[in-house]
C-alpha cells in the first residue's frame, strides 16, 4: 500500500495523457488560482492571522496581492512566453528553421515554507502551471504541492479549498512533516522547487541527485545591512525597522544585522526607538500590526538569542503569546549565536565597524547572503558595497523592495540558494528550453564538404570559409 | 588537493579575474595557444583517438576558435548591467541585473572530444570572470597531459589550473567546495557529482547522455537521409554523445536503409576501412569489449569486423533488433547502429516516450506536420530535423540535456550565463521618505487599498501616466499622513 506512489503515478499518467488536451485547459488552471484568491480572501486572512498574527495589511500586501499579481502577469504574458523563440543563425544554418521550444519538465514537486505560506506556495505554483502552456504541447507540468505543516491553518486551506480550483489531474497536495517529506523525496520528480533552510536544502539536493532531478533552492542566510555615516538616521531607521519587523522578522530577505560605526550607532538607536514606538505604540504586544513567532520551537530559539550582547531596545517576550518585542541588540560579538545563525525573528543586532572597508571585509568573510543592503547618501558608497560583494539580490537605501519587481529575478547564490523565479523567470525555471533545428533535405552539395574522405585541400577550404564569415561556424 | 583549491580561491579573491580587460586578455592568450601549439594539440588527440588532422580541426579546434571569437566580440556587452522594467513603486529608482562571477569553477572534461569538451566550458568560465580548476579525462591521456603542459604557459597560473588523475583523485577533488561544477560524462557519474555538490550547495551543469533516437519516415529521400546518418553515426567511431544511437522505422524500409548506409560507408571510408585515415578507433580495451558484447545474438546486416589489437570496430548495422536486448539497454557510444522496426510514427513516439529523455532526437521526413508532431509529443535535450548533430553547432542554442540526459546548458552566451550570478539590484535614494509613510504601520483599510493599488498597478508606457501616478502616490501619502499624524 503506497498511497503516495499511487498519487504520483496518477499524475505522471495524466501528464502523458495530457498531451492531447487543448491549451485553454491549462490557462483555466491559472484562472482557477486567481479565483481561489479572490473568493477566499477573508478565509486566507483569518488563517494567516491565526498562524502568524498577520495584520490585514501584511496579509494583503505580502501574501494575497503578490500572489494575485503573479497570476495576472502569467495570464497576460503566457502567449509571449510560450512562443517558440527564434534564434540567430550562422552561415551553415541560414536556410534552416532554428528555434527554442519551451517544454514542461513533467512531474514537479513544490515544497513550501511557513513564513509566507500563501505567497511562497502559490507564486512557484503559478510558474509550474504556466510553464509551457504551449499551443504545441498542451500538457503543462503536473504539480505535487507540499505545504508546510507548521503553518497549520493555511495548510488546511491549501489542502481542502485550493484543490477545488485546480484540476485534479494535474495537481495534488501532499501533507506531512519531515518524515513524510523524506518519503516523498525518495520518489522521482522531474523538477523540485524548495524554499527553506540551507540545511534542508542540502537534503533535498542530495535526494534529487539520486534521480538527476534539477532543483531550484530558495534558501537563506544572514542578510547584512550596512549603514554609512553619511545618511539621515531617522529615514534609515524607518526603512530598516519596517523590513526587519515585518512578519515579526520571519522573512528570508529581512535585514538580519546592521554594520555601522559607533558614531552612527549612537544616532541610530534613538531613531529606531522612535520608529518602533510610532509603528507599534508604547506597548507593541497590543499592536495589531506586529506578528507573532510561528511556534514554540522558534520562540525558544529566539528567546535564547536575546541574551546576546546587550539589549538596547525591546527585549521583552511572552511565551504564552509567542510574542517577542521589536528588539535591537548592541555590543554584539561575531562569535555569539545571534551572529552565527539566521535570526528569522524581530531582533536586530548592531555590529560596529570602523570603516567601509572593514564592513565589506566582514561581509565577504561570511557566506553569500540572500540579500544585501547598503544605506548612504553617497551613491558611490552604495555602488562600492554592491560591486565588492556578492549576494542573491541587492537593494540600496531600502529593504527588500527588489522583491516586488517581477522583472527582477529572485533567488540566492552560494549557500543562499540556486536558481531563481518571479514573473518570466518562474516560467523559464519550470520549462526545459529545447534547441530545435529543422533542416531542409536539400542543400546536400553543401553538406558534402563535411563528409569523408577528407583531404588537405578540403582543410584549406574549411579554413578559408571560416575566415570569410568570422562567426562561430563548424562542420560545414 | 585542498591546498591547490585554496590557492585558486585566494587568486580569485584577489579580484584579478574580474576586470573585462583581464578576461579578454586571457581569452586572447587561449586563442594564441590553440594557434601556436596546434601541432601539439592535434598530435595528442590523434594519439588518443586515432583521429585525422582534418577531423580534429573540424570537430574540435574550429569550435574552440569560433567560441573564443564569439566571446571576444560580445563579452563587453554581456558584462554590463541590464536595466529592467520598473513598476510604480520603483519608478524613480535604478533597477537592473548585474552579472557577477561565481568564484571557483570545477570543469570535469570527457574523453571523446577531449579538447573541445574541456576548453569550451573553460572559455565560458573565464569569460564570466571566474577562477577555474580543470580536470581533463584520464582516459584521453595524451590530451590530458598536453593541457596540463600548455595551459599554464598561456593563462594565469594561479587562476586556471589543471589537475590530472583518475577516479581516486576526482573523488578527492569533489570533496572540496566549488561555486559551480561543470561535468560532461555519463549518467552514473553525473549522480555522484551532483551528490557531492549537494554537500556544499554547489550548483551543477551536467552534460550527460542517453540513447538518441532517429526516426526515419517513409516519406523522405533515403539517399540523403542515409548519408547524413552515416556521417553522424560513425564520426569519431560512434563515440559522440549526440550520435544517432538507433533507428526507428517501418520494417519495409530496413533493407533499403541497410543498403544505402553500406554504400555510403564505402564511399566515406573506402573498401578497406581500416586503412582510412578518417575512421577513428575505440578509446580503450574496456569500451572495445563492452561494445563487442552488444553484438551478441544480433542480426548483423553488415560490418561486425573487429581487431582487438588496434581497437578497431567496423561500421556496423543491426536489423530487426529486439528492444529488450542489451544493445538497446545502454548508450552504445560505438559504431553499431541498431534498426528497431516500428509499425508507424505513433508506435515510434510511444517507444521514445517509454524511455529516458535522450540528449538528442532526430527525425527525417518530407512531411513537416510529422516532424512537428514528433517534436510536440516527445522531449529531449535538443532536436535536429532532417539531419543529425547540427544543432550542436549553432551557439545561439543552449546545448544541454533534460531528465537523465542532463541539466543546465552552455555554448555562446549560455556559457556566460551558466557561469555567472545574475544579481538583481535596486538602487533607491534616501529622499522622498514621505511617500513611504503609506507602507508603515499603524495600518488601516485605506492603506491596504492603496497598497494593493500600487502593487498591482501595471506600469504605463506613457510618461504622463507615470507622472500622474507618482503624483497620486504623493497625494495619497500626504492624505494618509494628514489623517494619521
Amino acid at each position: 500500500m503506497d498511497p503516495l506512489g499511487d498519487t504520483l503515478r496518477r499524475l505522471r499518467e495524466a501528464f502523458h495523457a495530457g498531451r492531447t488536451r487543448p491549451a485553454e485547459f491549462r490557462a483555466a488552471q491559472l484562472q482557477g488560482l486567481g479565483r481561489f484568491l479572490q473568493e477566499n480572501k477573508q478565509l486566507l486572512h483569518d488563517a494567516l492571522a491565526q498562524d502568524l498574527h498577520k495584520s490585514a495589511f501584511e496579509s494583503e500586501v505580502s501574501e494575497v496581492a503578490i500572489s494575485q499579481g503573479e497570476v495576472t502577469l502569467a495570464l497576460r504574458n503566457l502567449r509571449a512566453w510560450m512562443k517558440d523563440e527564434r534564434v540567430p543563425k550562422n552561415l551553415a544554418t541560414q536556410l534552416d528553421s532554428a528555434f527554442i521550444r519551451k517544454e514542461p519538465f513533467g512531474l514537479v514537486l513544490i515544497i513550501a515554507p511557513w513564513n509566507y505560506p500563501l505567497n511562497l506556495t502559490l507564486v512557484p505554483l503559478v510558474g509550474a502551471l504556466a510553464a509551457a502552456l504551449s499551443l504545441h504541447c498542451p500538457a503543462g507540468n503536473c504539480v505535487v504541492l507540499k505545504p508546510s505543516e507548521i503553518s497549520k491553518n493555511v495548510e488546511k486551506i491549501l489542502a481542502e479549498v485550493l484543490p477545488q480550483y485546480v484540476d485534479q489531474s494535474c495537481f495534488a497536495v501532499v501533507l506531512g512533516g519531515p518524515q513524510e517529506t523524506g518519503q516523498l523525496l525518495e520518489h522521482r520528480f522531474d523538477y523540485i522547487f524548495f524554499t527553506g533552510s540551507p540545511r534542508v536544502g542540502k537534503i533535498v539536493m542530495t535526494a534529487a541527485a539520486k534521480h538527476l532531478t534539477p532543483v531550484t533552492l530558495e534558501l537563506g542566510g544572514k542578510n547584512p545591512c550596512y549603514v554609512d555615516d553619511n545618511c539621515d538616521p531617522q529615514t534609515v531607521a524607518n526603512r530598516v525597522a519596517w523590513f526587519r519587523y515585518f512578519n515579526a522578522g520571519q522573512t528570508c530577505v529581512a535585514p538580519d544585522y546592521v554594520l555601522c560605526s559607533p558614531e552612527m550607532q549612537e544616532r541610530l538607536l534613538p531613531a529606531l526607538q522612535s520608529t518602533i514606538t510610532r509603528f507599534y505604540g508604547d506597548d507593541p504586544q497590543s499592536s495589531p500590526n506586529l506578528g507573532r513567532i510561528i511556534n514554540q520551537k522558534q520562540f525558544q530559539r529566539l528567546r535564547a538569542l536575546l541574551g546576546c550582547g546587550r539589549v538596547a531596545i525591546g527585549g521583552q517576550s511572552d511565551e504564552s503569546d509567542r510574542y517577542i518585542a521589536p528588539t535591537v541588540l548592541v555590543d554584539v560579538q561575531e562569535m555569539e549565536p545571534v551572529m552565527q545563525e539566521e535570526i528569522f525573528g524581530p531582533i536586530l543586532p548592531i555590529v560596529n565597524v570602523q570603516s567601509l572597508d572593514e564592513a565589506i571585509e566582514f561581509i565577504n568573510r561570511r557566506e553569500k547572503p540572500l540579500a544585501l543592503y547598503a544605506f548612504s547618501n553617497s551613491s558611490q558608497v552604495v555602488k562600492r558595497v554592491l560591486t565588492q560583494t556578492s549576494s542573491g539580490g541587492f537593494c540600496g537605501n531600502d529593504g527588500f523592495m527588489h522583491m516586488t519587481l517581477a522583472s527582477l529575478p529572485f533567488g540566492g547564490v552560494g549557500a543562499s540558494g540556486m536558481g531563481r523565479y518571479h514573473g518570466k523567470f518562474s516560467f523559464d525555471t519550470f520549462s526545459h528550453h529545447r534547441a530545435c533545428l529543422l533542416r531542409s533535405p536539400g542543400m546536400e552539395k553543401l553538406n558534402a564538404l563535411r563528409y569523408p574522405p577528407q583531404s588537405p585541400r578540403r582543410l584549406r577550404m574549411l579554413l578559408v570559409a571560416m575566415e570569410a564569415q568570422g562567426c562561430s561556424c563548424t562542420l560545414l | 588537493m585542498e591546498l591547490e583549491v585554496r590557492r585558486v580561491r585566494q587568486a580569485f579573491l584577489s579580484g584579478r579575474s574580474r576586470p573585462l580587460r583581464f578576461r579578454l586578455q586571457q581569452l586572447e592568450a587561449l586563442r594564441r595557444m590553440v594557434q601556436e601549439r596546434e601541432k601539439d594539440i592535434l598530435t595528442a588527440i590523434a594519439a588518443d583517438l586515432c583521429k585525422s588532422e582534418f577531423n580534429v580541426y573540424s570537430q574540435e579546434v574550429i569550435t574552440v576558435l569560433g567560441e573564443i571569437d564569439f566571446m571576444l566580440e560580445n563579452l563587453p556587452e554581456w558584462v554590463t548591467a541590464k536595466p529592467v522594467k520598473k513598476n510604480v513603486l520603483t519608478m524613480l529608482d535604478e533597477a537592473y541585473i548585474q552579472p557577477q562571477p561565481l568564484g571557483v569553477v570545477l570543469i570535469i572534461g570527457a574523453w571523446n572530444y577531449p579538447f573541445v569538451l574541456t576548453i569550451q566550458p573553460l572559455i565560458g568560465a573565464i569569460a564570466a570572470g571566474n577562477a577555474v580548476i580543470i580536470k581533463p579525462s584520464e582516459l584521453s591521456e595524451n590530451t590530458a597531459k598536453i593541457l596540463a603542459k600548455l595551459l599554464p604557459q598561456y593563462l594565469d597560473q594561479d587562476l586556471y589550473i589543471v589537475i590530472n588523475g583518475g577516479v581516486e583523485e576526482t573523488t578527492e577533488l569533489l570533496k572540496q567546495r566549488f561555486d559551480h561544477i561543470f561535468y560532461t560524462g555519463n549518467t552514473a557519474v553525473g549522480k555522484i557529482v551532483m551528490e557531492a555538490a549537494a554537500k556544499h550547495l554547489t550548483p551543477v551543469t551536467l552534460e550527460l547522455g542517453g540513447k538518441s533516437p532517429c526516426y526515419i519516415d517513409k516519406d523522405c529521400d533515403l539517399d540523403i537521409v542515409c548519408r547524413r546518418i552515416t556521417w553522424g553515426k560513425y564520426m569519431n567511431c560512434g563515440q559522440t554523445c549526440i550520435a544517432p544511437d538507433y533507428i526507428l522505422c517501418e520494417a519495409s524500409l530496413q533493407n533499403q536503409i541497410v543498403w544505402k548506409i553500406k554504400e555510403t560507408v564505402k564511399e566515406f571510408y573506402g573498401e578497406n576501412i581500416k586503412e582510412s585515415p578518417d575512421y577513428e578507433r575505440i578509446i580503450n580495451l574496456r569500451h572495445f569489449k563492452r561494445i563487442l558484447s552488444l553484438l551478441e545474438g544480433q542480426k548483423i546486416a553488415f560490418g561486425g569486423e573487429t581487431d582487438e589489437a588496434t581497437r578497431y570496430i567496423a561500421p556496423t548495422v543491426l536489423t530487426d533488433v529486439d528492444p529488450k536486448t542489451k544493445v538497446m539497454q545502454e548508450e552504445i557510444f560505438g559504431p553499431i547502429l541498431p534498426i528497431v522496426p516500428v509499425k508507424n510514427v505513433d508506435e515510434a513516439i510511444n517507444f521514445i516516450n517509454e524511455r529516458e529523455k535522450p540528449l538528442a532526437l532526430y527525425v527525417f521526413s518530407h512531411n513537416h506536420k510529422l516532424i512537428k508532431r514528433m517534436i510536440d509529443e516527445t522531449s529531449s535535450g535538443g532536436v535536429t530535423g532532417n539531419d543529425v548533430i547540427m544543432h550542436f553547432t549553432l551557439n545561439s542554442f543552449p546545448f544541454g540535456g533534460v531528465g537523465s540526459s542532463g541539466m543546465g546548458a552552455y555554448h555562446g552566451k549560455h556559457s556566460f550565463d551558466t557561469f555567472s550570478h545574475q544579481r538583481p539590484c535596486l538602487l533607491k535614494s534616501l529622499k522622498r521618505e514621505g511617500a513611504n509613510k503609506l507602507r508603515y504601520p499603524p495600518n488601516s483599510q485605506s492603506k491596504v487599498d492603496w497598497g494593493k493599488f500600487f502593487l498591482l498597478k501595471r506600469f504605463n508606457k506613457e510618461k504622463l501616466g507615470l507622472l500622474l501616478l507618482t503624483f497620486l502616490g504623493i497625494v495619497a501619502a500626504v492624505l494618509v499622513k494628514v489623517k494619521y499624524y
